[in-house]
């Protein structure tokens, strides 16, 4: 059976559809910009953040912006823009919901909202009941890897066939309250994040939202299936990622075993690279293991931060572009290799023939994923 | 062939109001004025865990530790035994604490507890599970949910077993159901089977 990844949106800093993301993408746009916060004793910090007064107005459109919040603001509109593409039957449709933290400032600071919106399962109501999906949603929260996560997931009930469409939606913010924490970390860079780089100092926050049908049903022309997909836990530590790159390198096995491909038919890499000085390394160290130094590799985090729980779902719908318009894009921010083990970094636009590609993402607690995307022709 | 037909329960731990139970039987408990973070570092004594790194976690790992330990003592599973886990309220036992140090000095060490499935990741490193991991949020206990994602994890082979449930803590209130399933035992793993052992200490 094949699971098609369809109709998809993102809304970031970068633009509120899939097509405007991926044209400023392709002009060398970055959602990184300096943002003043007090914080930091150098008075800010640079990240990807949608600008709320502009989202509101786009918002208006499909609701009220004063009833919801940001968060949920992206999120309506990423889905509202799937479904607008679509005739699904939202009696049999599901919804499955992906974000770290949600909207979990409202915990310290509820503005006109109840605390009780802070939790995620608020989160995943509001979006069902302003749609009117009848399933009740699923909610998937697994550190970094969770929007990627939830089309794995996905993938695996549709072919279980407990259903045939699922809506999967991730969202997360650029929070103060993971602001503070990673800044603690000392993870947080002091310039728009490089990775792999020699001289990247650790990450760039962002937000946004994202959402993708994942079905069963063909369609006429190019489409670009999930054939193989998973995920494995480091056992090694809650934060640090693992020396050996062995969950990562073992998700990358599995996930070539289902899709019974081998790593020499990849045309593309979409590595996690969230720029790290461990990060990174663990991938490269992983990627080499997994017989990947050659294919071309790139990070989206230099156009977008680490959109934390919506990061694996953005870029494995920019994955799939690449795959669907013969597109290698470049590894924004990339200087000079940093890491112990060779990679292919795409530095530059590239036109190519691309038929399959795997994604990969890691994440706190020791978990990582791998998946593998490929194109095929439906005449 | 279907191979969830042949999954069992075959443990089960419970873990609520002062008391553990395996296997519907009470193994350990307390007075019921004992508080948590008490509750906490007597079971540890009590159960000889044995294992320090467990006194820098937070509640909700404890919580994950204590019931993993006594649920996979003397049983047979693999590494590549999953882990499918769900609760209503994510982290945010220790997400407060983190909220309330943002006034002043954050700490990394409560920080890094702040998502729902570390305690994931400490229970993969405590037994040594290189598997599939993922943490399902839920307003309530949903044995549907659990029966139906370790179903496709066995029948696809991502999973050789799986230890499922449900781990919530809000308020200092603990609520902790975890089975492990595997192709051996009596009780068959089914949604009413699940749905009956999360409501026995109920009665």
């Amino acid at each position: 059976m094949d699971i098609l990844l369809q109709e998809d949106s993102i809304i970031s800093p970068l633009g509120f559809s899939t097509s405007e993301n991926i044209k400023a993408m392709k002009a060398g746009n970055s959602g990184l910009q300096f943002h003043e916060n007090l914080r930091f004793q150098n008075g800010g910090f640079y990240a990807g953040i949608i600008e709320a007064a502009l989202l509101a107005d786009n918002f208006s459109i499909i609701g009220d912006a004063t009833k919801f919040t940001k968060l949920e603001q992206m999120m309506l509109l990423a889905t509202q823009s799937v479904l607008n593409n679509n005739q699904l039957d939202l009696s049999e449709t599901a919804l499955i919901i992906s974000s770290t933290k949600g909207n979990i400032d409202l915990f310290g600071n509820p503005q006109n909202f109840s605390k009780d919106r802070a939790k995620l399962n608020s989160l995943a109501k509001i979006i069902q009941e302003f749609f009117g999906f009848k399933l009740k949603p699923i909610i998937v929260s697994n550190a970094c890897i969770s929007g990627g996560l939830a089309v794995a997931i996905s993938k695996r009930f549709i072919q279980a066939g407990k259903f045939n469409n699922a809506i999967v939606v991730a969202g997360d913010l650029v929070s103060d309250f993971v602001t503070s924490g990673f800044q603690s970390f000392q993870a947080l860079s002091a310039t728009p994040c490089k990775p792999f780089s020699k001289n990247r100092d650790g990450i760039s926050l962002g937000e946004a939202a994202a959402a993708i049908l994942v079905s069963n049903n063909k369609r006429e022309g190019d489409s670009v299936s999930l054939i193989g997909d998973a995920s494995t836990n480091d056992a090694n530590h809650i934060s640090a990622p693992s020396r050996t790159g062995e969950g990562l390198y073992k998700s990358i096995q599995q996930a070539l075993k289902e899709s019974k491909l081998s790593a020499s038919e990849m045309d593309y890499l979409s590595a996690h690279g969230t720029a790290t000085i461990f990060n990174d390394e663990m991938e490269a160290v992983a990627f080499n293991r997994a017989a990947l130094a050659h294919v071309p590799v790139n990070s989206f985090k230099g156009f977008y931060g680490h959109t934390l729980g919506a990061s694996a779902l953005l870029e494995t719908i920019l994955t799939k572009h690449s795959l669907l318009n013969n597109e290698l894009y470049p590894s924004l921010n990339f200087e000079e290799l940093g890491v112990s083990k060779p990679l292919n970094i795409i530095q530059k636009i590239e036109k190519k023939e691309l038929k399959t590609a795997l994604k990969t993402a890691s994440g706190f607690g020791g978990c990582n994923l791998a998946m593998i995307l490929k194109k095929s022709f439906n005449g | 062939m279907d191979k969830a037909r042949n999954q069992f329960i075959t443990n089960s731990i419970r873990i609520k109001n002062e008391e553990i139970f395996l296997k519907r039987e009470s193994i350990l408990s307390f007075d019921s004025k004992i508080d948590l973070s008490q509750f906490l570092k007597d079971s540890y004594k009590k159960l000889a865990l044995r294992y320090p790194k467990y006194h820098k976690m937070d509640s909700l790992c404890k919580l994950g530790i204590l019931g993993s330990s006594v649920l996979l003592r003397s049983q047979h599973f693999n590494a590549d035994t999953a882990l499918v886990f769900s609760n209503a309220s994510s982290s945010h036992d220790v997400d407060m604490k983190h909220v309330k140090s943002m006034e002043s000095i954050v700490s990394p060490a409560v920080f890094v507890y702040t998502l729902p499935n570390i305690v994931l990741g400490e229970i993969s490193i405590k037994h040594k599970l290189q598997s599939e991991n993922v943490f399902f949020i839920e307003d309530k206990f949903n044995a549907d949910l659990l029966v139906d994602y370790s179903e496709t994890l066995l029948n696809s082979g991502k999973a050789s077993s799986v230890v499922c449930g449900w781990i919530e803590l809000k308020n200092d209130q603990y609520d902790v159901l975890l089975c492990l399933v595997s192709n051996n035992g009596e009780i068959p793993f089914t949604k009413e089977n699940l749905e009956e052992l999360y409501r026995f200490e109920n009665e």
